[in-house]
């Protein structure tokens, strides 16, 4: 396979109008074809629809396998590659699950099919875009900046002290592993119903991933590097600033990160203990008791919509903070 | 977490120390929150009680804002060792209630992740397609959609401890299948063309090359994957009305007010925490001692 192809972007057109262009053709063609099938008379049609969508799914397997064979130099291109291979997985997801939920009539508070989700989403912009400020905006986002900070401050602090640093390190990891979320029902009381409690609650859960962390990066530097700074007679600041911090960054981007996640998962979850009548955790609590699942997926698909934005930047940002780093260059 | 015998003793005074800190802070922080409620109760009671009566007051209300530590130890002691096991009043039935949905999720998490992880070492198109998807899910709370599922499940009569399982399930397989890729691609090159020259099949190489090396892994990753199934548990069973479990009891002490219940709660969640990750400690130091490992 790859002593062919020393020049893969080249290589003769029809063997990628065979390979690439046809079958991408015909799996778009019978995607259309079986929507359009249970959209107009499910019933009828439904085992025809349902071999057609499954050989389409197999067509796409096979075109993806042969997509991730092709050996391409360009860094551009291979990456563009890796994308579309993703891209035809997920939506090959809700591909079939929109066509099991029609053909085998799955209840629809067990399961709605995505397209009516998507009709739910649109329909309730202004409810989804109230709840995306109130939880995300407000709670989640408040709370990570302020909880990444300051476990971030803390870290560079207890680093300068290492007496601290030693105590701190064993305790942080400690308490990262435990159930922080349980503190939800104590925060909704010392704060109330507003978001403040849960940001509260989301300050307190990525606290310590970025103490950890932070302590943990900022001794990532060699001891070489550091004996060349003492050898200039940089201070402490100095070094941490320009060597320590540096190095730091990988580590802090982690924190960052994983604190994404905690962020919302506790501004959700903290609003089952008590909210005003706004807020995504709100919502999916009281429509799932209105059996609406349609709703709860709506702000489902928000939430890791968010949450994937977020994630996303965060690792453009570090790309480049951290370009010096091996993972990419 | 390399805390070795000798790391440890130079660990031991800072951590004693800052604990130390903490809890006065915890006496010192439950008397500035719990004052103005006394001062105004003392004020209709008419009474004008001394500072260090005033103090006391406070560290012995019934149901303070913030309890103070040894309130929230006489409780615990009281509802662990002070009732039988097997009440609804007891910290150990409701522990244990938690700690039964915590394991089987656990178990079929890491089940669920070690399939995910060979799969993805040994089919080359599912790490183009399908890994991204698995990263991209843990981008989502999972646990928003914890009380959906516990109720669409109800809805075709799966209750009990599946529903919450299966939340700690999903909490728990991430960890497990991205250490155990690692882990499994663990071994050098020069080792796999070195089996390669005994003519060892693949499933020798499985055998008796990957899955050793990647022991280290696996230990690390089901250390992650235990502490998120107790997560997973514990907010399962808030959405399930406060029968059973330690979230039940975070849950009800919430709706009265019992801030004493909720902080006993949360530290035998926090104890079961510690229980479980020094289990599968041991569970590690004994396969490595298995294994030949020197100590």
């Amino acid at each position: 396979m790859s002593a062919v192809a020393a020049r893969p972007q080249r290589i003769d057109a029809g063997r990628i109008f065979i390979r690439i262009f046809l079958p991408a053709v015909f799996i778009c063609a019978a995607m259309i074809w079986v929507l359009n099938a249970i959209a107009t008379d499910r019933i009828e049609n439904s085992s025809v629809a349902l071999l057609v969508a499954v050989i389409a799914w197999l067509t796409a397997c096979w075109f993806n396998i042969e997509l991730s064979r092709l050996s391409i130099l360009n860094l551009k291109l291979s990456r563009l590659r890796d994308l579309v291979v993703a891209a035809i997985f997920g939506i090959f997801i809700l591909f079939l699950w929109e066509v099991f939920v029609a053909v085998f009539q799955i209840p629809f508070i067990l399961l709605p099919p995505p397209s009516a989700i998507f009709e739910r989403i649109m329909a309730s912009l202004p409810i989804l875009a109230a709840d995306f400020y109130q939880t995300v905006i407000k709670a989640a986002f408040i709370g990570w900046c302020i909880g990444s900070f300051s476990g971030f401050m803390v870290a560079v602090l207890a680093d300068r002290y290492g007496f601290l640093a030693r105590g701190l390190l064993p305790i942080g990891n400690m308490i990262s592993a435990l159930p922080i979320i349980g503190i939800a029902p104590i925060m909704v009381i010392w704060f109330g119903f507003d978001w403040h409690s849960k940001a509260a609650v989301v300050i307190v859960m990525t606290f310590f991933p970025a103490l950890v962390n932070t302590l943990a990066g900022l001794n990532a530097s060699g001891q070489m590097e550091r004996d060349l700074m003492r050898t200039y007679a940089s201070s402490h600041w100095q070094t941490l600033l320009k060597l320590r911090l540096p190095a730091a960054m990988p580590f802090i981007f982690n924190a960052l990160k994983i604190n994404s996640t905690l962020a919302l998962i506790g501004a959700i979850v903290a609003e089952f203990f008590g909210t005003p009548i706004v807020g995504m955790g709100f919502r999916i609590s009281t429509e799932v008791g209105r059996m609406n699942l349609d709703m709860v997926w709506a702000e489902i698909a928000v939430a890791a919509l968010a949450g994937s934005l977020f994630y996303g930047g965060l690792a453009l940002l570090e790309r480049s903070v951290t370009f010096w780093h091996p993972s990419y260059r | 977490m390399s805390a070795g015998t000798s790391k440890f003793g130079n660990a031991f005074l800072p951590v004693t120390s800052i604990l130390l800190v903490l809890l006065l802070l915890w006496y010192v922080f439950a008397y500035v929150m719990n004052a103005p409620f006394q001062r105004e109760l003392d004020k209709r009671a008419g009474e004008n009680p001394s500072f260090s009566e005033l103090v006391i007051k406070t560290w012995s209300q019934p149901k303070p804002t913030m309890p103070a530590p040894h309130q929230v130890a006489q409780r615990l002691w009281k509802t662990v060792f002070g009732v039988k096991p097997w009440s609804k009043r007891s910290l150990v039935y409701h522990s244990g209630v938690t700690l039964s949905s915590t394991l089987l999720g656990f178990l079929m998490g890491t089940g669920l992740g070690l399939i995910i992880a060979i799969g993805i070492v040994y089919i080359p198109v599912l790490e183009k397609s399908f890994l991204p998807w698995i990263i991209a899910s843990q981008t989502i709370p999972i646990l928003a959609i914890a009380p959906m599922i516990i109720v669409v499940l109800a809805s075709i009569n799966i209750t009990g401890i599946l529903p919450k399982a299966l939340i700690s399930t999903y909490l728990s397989f991430f960890p497990v299948a991205v250490g155990m890729v690692k882990g499994l691609r663990s071994p050098e090159a020069m080792h796999l063309d070195l089996m390669r020259t005994y003519s060892a099949s693949n499933a020798q190489i499985f055998w008796k090359l990957r899955i050793p090396a990647s022991v280290p892994f696996f230990f690390t990753s089901i250390k992650v994957a235990i502490a998120a199934s107790l997560v997973g548990a514990i907010v399962g069973e808030l959405p399930t009305g406060a029968v059973a479990g330690i979230g039940s009891r975070l849950l009800a002490g919430s709706y009265y007010s019992q801030t004493i219940d909720i902080w006993a709660a949360l530290i035998a969640g926090s104890v079961l925490a510690m229980l479980l990750i020094a289990a599968v400690s041991m569970l590690q130091s004994f396969t490595a001692r298995m294994m030949g490992a020197q100590p």
